[in-house]
């Protein structure tokens, strides 16, 4: 790989040199496991070891489910069942898949959002945020086919509602909805394309993985200062970073453990906190739930879908302008995936010079303001689409398209940044030193037996 | 959008809170203390026991069971009946031959489905209700009480209220739990059923053992799963504080030497 200088591979044994001849990949191998990495790496940067290890989970536990589970619309209620109760720890394999996306996109919005904060979307890491999205887009999409598989009610109408948002396109949407539900409403035909994509996309996203990885490891990490690792040298080179092995892989580790004590205590005394109590029920085509509520990770977007009804005035607007074209519904189909588009958008929508929000006095008071704007779109949209819930999601959802269109933008101009240390070296010191002060002052504090 | 926003400024304050209020005083649940509860709690074998007697003495009557199989009666975390009993018990139950006719069960047929159309299957009903949701829909209150599937079932069957109403030529009773009027009449009254183990059969007492039978009908892997819960607990943790101390000395001499330099 090329980019910061350090040692490569060279093969010593006959045999070594035998291979590297013919196909590299000890090599390729090494320089991944060894390549440098920034010093002073905070605590945030854990999750993208923990979204690796969510992948391996969902396709091992996946693939072993697939060999008890019925795509079938009569069956395959009862096939999660029998999983359930005749499977050898089929109750433990299914509980861990269900959990496991819980986990899974726990961890991406918190990988998303350090990326935010820190600016690790900005030049030169534009290719790395853009192939993220789209691992988000699919894990959002393979998340939602999983949901589906359990045929039960809230998966049949989650399809309903979901595959509807196409069928708001003008014109085209309900060809469009029949040709994706494979015919004019959820049923087998349904189940069983969803069963075939949801086994294929995660592959999809592993090939997307690897080129997320292969792009951060051309550019570099980002770190919490910012500023890129001097190239001049190996020697300068190594005073900014350590290998990724041992130092990093030791400290994503321990992160990871901690972070699957949680998800197994989740999974062994709680499994279905996180999941609706009418996915029990089995799929019934003439009972529509009392409420339609997505899994908790859609939440902000669907709480963005339903803000925009008939009566708020960018809607009347829209629909005046297009001449009828645009309808509410077809507004908040708009708005949700102009919601996540906006997101991808941040490298160019960010005018800043400077990267990481740590040295953007004003920057950070709007960045926090999203973060808690994203938990009341979630909470909002797990709520009633009516009165108080819908004013709620209109403000948030206002806030963030103003937080990527106008906020970000503007900040650029109008802040006045701090300055940033001006080596990795600088900052990872002044870290340590901070910290051991505090240490010491700490203590100081105790008293003397 | 303004007036939006002012609106929702105000009424975030006051009208956001009533309302909430207001839905949670539609339902009545009581929460029932269950022997299951908690990350050790498991199944109380004499009250599954008295549980699947309420079951067939009453609920069998309109209700199925489809996905319990009738051999798992025998299981030791769940009702743990003799081969012998289940045997018998299965004996007493008709499932289709599949030719057209009916034969005695046996311990690999499964509970008979329900025989009344308007009756909901309740092999998982104790996972399809949740007891508690707030405040405010954030469902805290499940972390701490549990989902409430069976508290919900207990408090139905003891929440009707006596209230009936007509419509349509069939009769609706009130039922407090539900929060409004339902099909199902009450059927659980006291000393209806009689217990061999001696206890008082209670309207109460029979609607909270029915509950503890459903919820292991749900979910007969509960004690399993918690014993796999805690033992990846443990694991987990002596991994996590290895990991740390591995970490801490590694790092060591790299923060040394920045300290220092």
């Amino acid at each position: 790989m090329s980019g910061i200088p350090h040692d490569h591979y060279e093969p010593k044994t006959g045999i070594e040199k035998w291979l590297h001849r013919r196909l590299p990949i000890v090599g390729l191998l090494y320089d991944t496991l060894m390549i440098p990495t920034p010093k002073n790496l905070n605590w945030w940067w854990i999750w993208g070891i923990v979204l690796a290890f969510c992948l391996v989970l969902q396709i091992v536990t996946g693939i072993v489910l697939v060999m008890h589970y019925t795509p079938s619309a009569d069956l395959a209620f009862a096939s999660v069942e029998h999983i359930m109760r005749n499977v050898n720890g089929g109750y433990m394999l299914r509980y861990i898949h269900a959990n496991g996306a819980s986990l899974f996109f726990f961890a991406v919005y918190i990988h998303i959002f350090r990326g935010l904060y820190y600016g690790s979307y900005k030049a030169p890491r534009e290719v790395t945020w853009i192939i993220g999205m789209l691992i988000y887009l699919m894990m959002m999409a393979t998340g939602f086919m999983g949901y589906v598989l359990p045929w039960g009610q809230m998966s049949f109408w989650g399809a309903t509602v979901i595959t509807g948002l196409f069928g708001a396109i003008p014109g085209i949407g309900e060809p469009i909805q029949q040709w994706l539900l494979g015919g004019p409403a959820v049923g087998n035909p349904t189940l069983t394309r969803f069963f075939s994509l949801h086994y294929l996309l995660p592959f999809v996203i592993a090939a997307l993985v690897i080129l997320h990885v292969w792009a951060f490891h051309t550019t570099g990490n980002n770190n919490p200062a910012g500023v890129e690792v001097r190239r001049t040298s190996k020697q300068d080179a190594e005073k900014d970073t350590l290998p990724f092995w041992p130092y990093f892989v030791i400290k994503d580790l321990f992160a990871l453990v901690l972070v699957l004590l949680a998800f197994w205590a989740v999974v062994g005394f709680m499994p279905n906190f996180l999941g609706h109590p009418d996915n029990y029920t089995p799929a019934n085509p003439l009972v529509t739930p009392a409420h339609i509520v997505p899994e908790w990770y859609y939440l902000p977007f669907y709480a963005i879908l339903r803000a925009f009804t008939a009566d708020v005035w960018v809607v009347i607007a829209a629909n005046w302008l297009s001449f009828g074209i645009i309808d509410a519904k077809f507004f908040g189909v708009l708005a949700m995936f102009g919601a996540i588009f906006v997101l991808a958008l941040t490298p160019w929508l960010d005018t800043s010079s400077v990267r990481s929000g740590r040295y953007r006095p004003m920057f950070r008071w709007y960045f926090w303001l999203l973060v808690v704007d994203f938990v009341v779109l979630m909470w909002a949209g797990a709520m009633p689409a009516e009165g108080i819930y819908t004013n709620i999601s209109l403000i948030g959802s206002a806030y963030w398209f103003g937080y990527f269109l106008v906020v970000l933008p503007l900040l650029g101009v109008l802040e006045r940044p701090t300055t940033p240390p001006t080596t990795i070296e600088a900052d990872f010191k002044a870290t340590v030193k901070a910290k051991a002060a505090k240490g010491k002052v700490a203590a100081a504090k105790i008293p003397a037996e | 959008m303004i007036r939006n926003l002012a609106l929702s400024a105000l009424t975030i304050l006051s009208l956001g809170a009533t309302q909430a209020l207001a839905a949670g005083e539609a339902t009545h649940i009581t929460d029932y203390a269950f022997s299951f509860e908690g990350p050790f709690g498991t199944y109380d074998t004499a009250q599954l026991q008295r549980g699947l007697q309420v079951y067939t003495e009453v609920c069998s009557a309109c209700h199925g069971l489809q996905h319990v199989a009738l051999r798992s009666l025998s299981d030791a975390a769940g009702p743990a009946l003799s081969d012998e009993s289940v045997r018998t018990y299965a004996a007493s139950i008709e499932v289709p031959d599949g030719e057209g006719g009916y034969r005695a069960a046996a311990g690999p047929d499964h509970f008979p489905q329900s025989s009344n159309e308007q009756a909901p299957d309740l092999s998982l009903m104790a996972k399809a209700r949740a007891g508690f949701h707030g405040p405010y829909g954030l469902g805290i209150n499940q972390l701490m009480r549990g989902i409430g599937g069976p508290e919900y079932i207990a408090s139905f069957l003891t929440g009707f209220t006596g209230e009936e109403v007509e419509q349509g030529g069939s009769i609706f009773y009130e039922n407090s739990a539900f929060g409004g009027n339902v099909a199902m009449n009450p059927v659980l009254f006291e000393g209806g059923v009689e217990y061999s183990d001696g206890t008082v059969a209670t309207e109460v007492q029979q609607a909270q053992d029915v509950a503890a039978f459903l919820m292991w009908a749900a979910e007969p892997n509960l004690p399993h799963r918690k014993q796999w819960g805690f033992l990846g607990v443990v694991f987990l943790t002596l991994l996590a504080s290895l990991l740390y101390l591995t970490n801490k000395r590694l790092w060591a001499p790299v923060k040394s030497a920045a300290k220092n330099g």
